[in-house]
């Protein structure tokens, strides 16, 4: 605020431009909101700690139920995913749409890679005998990777509506912010699923 | 003459489609400013939801207060009957979350929502609209829980698990009826207004703070409410996992409390009271932050050792997080946890006794001036004293199993909650409320309500004490005669309608004051009746929706203190300036404010109706989502402004604009979770 004394006199909405941390507020308002986040995965993993050996003497384990190798490569996808929505930032920093363009669609794609193969595995579970109440291993599992899978989707549904919005030509440098707050989401929503990966899948082994 | 035509029909054009040009969308315009109720229904003004969550939070007060005269009555002498036993399960569980979820902490809010921006001199809150989204949130679910008392049948279908829901009690098989699904539904959906409602709140302290205002210059409410705000953030999400466990098992049959495949029961209670004693401290810090305004401004000094009541404040929070288990004390959790627990209980008790220290150190040597507000604020310290003591009590864990589940734990909350917490709003009430509406509450009637509502407080709460140390247990419906119940119950339920007969001067007072100041009996407040402090009092009475006319450049602590008063040569303090002389009068009109939204309340609708619909038909949840995300999408698609109201801004749209669009992605992730 060095011109307060002009901003006063006539509008003073010039507050509004000036943030006390210099952040914007949508974006600390994400960053908030994500530090929510965690305590919200915190007590899943917890849950699911308490409950991964609780299973009946004819269940199969978390040893024998997952399948390493898939899940590494699908692991793989959604941690690409973040650079890729990296790329799609910065080239719409440089005012590069097409390419922006082109990164966000290829972001949207690897997750939704990632959820296909979340599909595909509890299907798979599902067959070989682990359903979402055959035991509390498998009621605290699926709800732990199913409250991940939720949180990749919403951002799917966040990253396709900057890409419709880009169809209809509304992509632009001033949305660079808003790529970037959605971008926060989406690298949390990664490092959740690595700490999910080393912890479910990886421990056991 | 052939010039001039020309010139006037392209012009006429051109604005013509500037009008189309401006309202892309048009079924999504903004409703105008408007009056009666629609201005309050599509309000995003932080002041207005602020007097709606007081509004609300008392109409809870009182509905909860009518559950406890029920169990009072009930209980005022041995083998009574007026409740059954299955009614006065579900009375004494709708009387601890009515108060606790939908009476405290919306009334923590509505002081929140009013004077956070007004204390650090900002216009509004930081996402106006998501203010208004998580009001509506807040009272959609708690009018959903309160229907769970007719819908089905009479108190057939009401929660019955006490206000903590111990599994595996609240399994299908031992609460068959609904009752435990409104629970956690509805307390799922007020979570979700609390935890929407700190993220907003957060991101106004920290960023939109007035020049030179700096965190160590923040009045001492303001601080409070940001604690409360920073644990609401991270408490809320440990009771919607908590929750959602439940939802799980009783919907859809999974595991997580099902004792018969090996679960714990203990997972519920960790997961409770890592929630719930944070929520302690959200219950009380928005009351410590109020008499720390109150008595200050009513003793004539400054708080004594701000930095140490602020730190204190951050201890309480911090602290807060590692005490839980002392609810758990009986249930066998193993004697290191008890150890460890016991030690940090008593240490808690440190920085409280810091704050209780610094407000009888400021009122020391002050010429205090015993208005109702400040005879409640005295008050809350002496009875929050006597409640943090007997807390204190219970940190020996040896004592504490003798205690538990007894009359001495709920004579022990009670000193807190009511003693530390309602006392204190209720001078909050007295002291903002001729800043608020514009006209005093009658000091005649408020002293009186209050001297009624201290010694029925303590008719009613202080014999619980020995009622518990006795052996009476808490939750039981009767009790047989000669076990020395009787007399105490009785002096109990006596005290319980003095606490109600208080309630309803209070509410009477405010009719009638209102109408004295409409008949010109009793003087305006101007902007500052108490001769106060902060920047709140800067400006005027009711406070303009601009809040403020200017930017105001903040020097000090008490900033609005130190323009009124200063020290003369000999080092005296003179008054410098009058209230009048320095206070705003609002009559800018040039501000631009945002306008008011169809949508937050249309989101907020859709929450308890497919809270509806996962207990009795899952097409209701489709309705209920469509209503979600109706409202989104009306909320991404509104324009920033609708074009007709006013006319004078038109090169802000791309200022709030900014400021607003991004709501729509905090939100989105908001209403999955």
């Amino acid at each position: 605020m060095t011109e307060t004394a002009t901003a006063q006199t006539t509008h003073d909405h010039s507050e509004d431009h000036v943030s006390t941390l210099g952040v914007s507020n949508d974006k600390l308002g994400m960053w908030v909101f994500l530090g929510s986040d965690c305590l919200l995965f915190g007590g899943l993993i917890s849950t699911y700690m308490l409950y991964k050996d609780r299973i009946g003497p004819d269940d199969l384990g978390p040893e024998e139920m997952f399948d390493i190798p898939f899940t590494s490569v699908s692991s793989f996808v959604l941690l690409m995913s973040s650079l890729t929505v990296v790329l799609a930032i910065t080239a719409l920093r440089r005012n590069d749409i097409r390419r922006s363009r082109i990164w966000l669609l290829t972001t949207a794609i690897l997750g939704a890679v990632f959820v296909g193969g979340q599909v595909y595995e509890f299907t798979v579970f599902y067959r070989e005998g682990l359903g979402y109440t055959t035991n509390l291993f498998g009621t605290s599992f699926f709800t732990l990777t199913g409250f991940h899978g939720v949180h990749v989707s919403v951002g799917i549904i966040m990253l396709m509506s900057m890409y419709i919005q880009s169809m209809r030509g509304r992509l632009t440098v001033a949305q660079e912010e808003k790529l970037e707050i959605i971008g926060l989401y989406w690298h949390f929503v990664d490092v959740v699923w690595i700490v999910i990966f080393t912890i479910v899948y990886l421990f056991p082994q | 003459m052939a010039i001039v035509e020309q010139e006037e029909a392209p012009l006429e054009l051109e604005s013509g489609e500037d009008q189309i040009t401006e309202r892309p969308l048009g079924a999504f315009t903004r409703p105008d400013g408007g009056g009666g109720w629609r201005s309050w229904l599509f309000t995003v003004d932080h002041k207005r939801i602020g007097i709606m969550y007081g509004a609300a939070g008392l109409l809870f007060f009182v509905i909860g207060g009518i559950y406890a005269l029920f169990m009072r009555l009930q209980l005022a002498r041995p083998d009574n009957s007026i409740l059954s036993a299955e009614t006065y399960n579900q009375v004494f569980t709708m009387h601890g979350v009515v108060m606790i979820f939908l009476a405290a902490i919306p009334l923590g809010a509505a002081f929140s929502n009013y004077l956070i921006p007004l204390q650090i001199g900002a216009r509004d809150v930081a996402f106006p609209r998501l203010n208004a989204f998580s009001f509506w949130v807040f009272l959609g679910g708690g009018l959903f829980l309160l229907t769970s008392m007719f819908i089905g049948g009479w108190w057939e279908n009401a929660p019955d698990g006490g206000w903590f829901a111990y599994s595996p009690n609240t399994g299908v098989l031992f609460s068959p009826s609904k009752g435990i699904d409104f629970f956690a539904i509805g307390l799922q959906i007020t979570g979700i207004a609390s935890l929407v409602g700190a993220i907003n709140l957060i991101v106004t302290v920290l960023n939109m703070r007035s020049p030179g205002m700096t965190l160590m210059k923040m009045p001492v409410l303001t601080w409070m409410l940001f604690i409360v705000q920073m644990l609401l953030l991270f408490a809320m999400p440990v009771i919607s996992v908590a929750l959602f466990l439940l939802t799980f098992d009783r919907l859809f049959d999974a595991n997580f409390f099902n004792v018969a495949e090996g679960a714990d029961p203990l997972l519920w209670q960790h997961l409770f009271w890592i929630f719930g004693h944070p929520e302690v401290y959200i219950l009380i810090l928005p009351s410590f932050g109020v008499i720390s305004e109150i008595i200050p401004t009513f003793s004539r000094k400054p708080i004594f050792g701000y930095p140490f009541m602020i730190f204190s404040g951050i201890a309480i929070g911090f602290m807060g997080w590692g005490v839980w288990a002392h609810h758990m004390f009986a249930s066998g959790i193993g004697p290191v946890a008890v150890a460890a627990f016991s030690v940090s209980t008593m240490f808690i008790a440190v920085p409280t006794g810091v704050k209780i220290l610094n407000w009888l150190a400021t009122m020391w040597g002050g010429r205090i001036r015993f208005t109702t507000p400040m005879l409640y604020a005295t008050s809350v310290v002496a009875m929050f004293t006597i409640g943090g003591l007997s807390g204190v009590t219970h940190s020996l864990a040896a004592a504490d199993t003798q205690q538990t589940d007894t009359y001495y734990i709920v004579a022990h909350f009670h000193y807190v909650i009511f003693g530390g917490i309602i006392l204190g709003f209720f001078g909050g009430f007295y002291f903002w409320w001729p800043k608020m509406f514009g006209y005093f509450l009658s000091e005649k009637i408020g002293k009186s309500s209050f001297w009624v509502m201290v010694i029925g407080f303590n008719l009613t709460f202080g014999p619980m004490h020995i009622l518990g140390l006795q052996g009476m247990s808490r939750r039981i419906q009767t009790y047989s005669p000669g076990q020395g119940f009787d007399f105490w119950n009785l002096i109990a339920t006596l005290g319980a309608f003095m606490i109600a007969i208080a309630t309803a001067m209070f509410i009477a007072n405010v009719f009638i004051s209102r109408r004295a100041h409409r008949a010109g009996k009793t003087p305006d407040p101007g902007p500052d009746p108490w001769d106060a402090r902060s920047l709140e009092w800067m400006t005027a009475s009711p406070v303009p929706e601009h809040n403020f006319d200017e930017v105001i450049e903040v020097e000090r602590q008490d900033e609005f203190w130190h323009r009124k008063w200063g020290k003369d040569e000999s080092g005296r303090v003179v008054r410098r300036a009058t209230a009048e002389e320095v206070a705003h009068d609002g009559s800018n009109t040039n501000v631009h404010l945002p306008s008011p939204s169809y949508w937050p309340i249309v989101a907020a609708l859709g929450l308890p109706i497919i809270g509806y619909g996962l207990i009795y038909n899952l097409w209701l949840c489709v309705v209920g989502g469509l209503f979600v995300i109706a409202g989104l999408f009306g909320w991404v698609f509104e324009p920033v402004d609708d074009p007709n109201v006013d006319g004078h801004h038109g090169d802000e749209h791309e200022a709030s604009g900014e400021l607003e669009e991004g709501n729509e992605n905090s939100q989105k992730e908001v209403s999955v979770d």
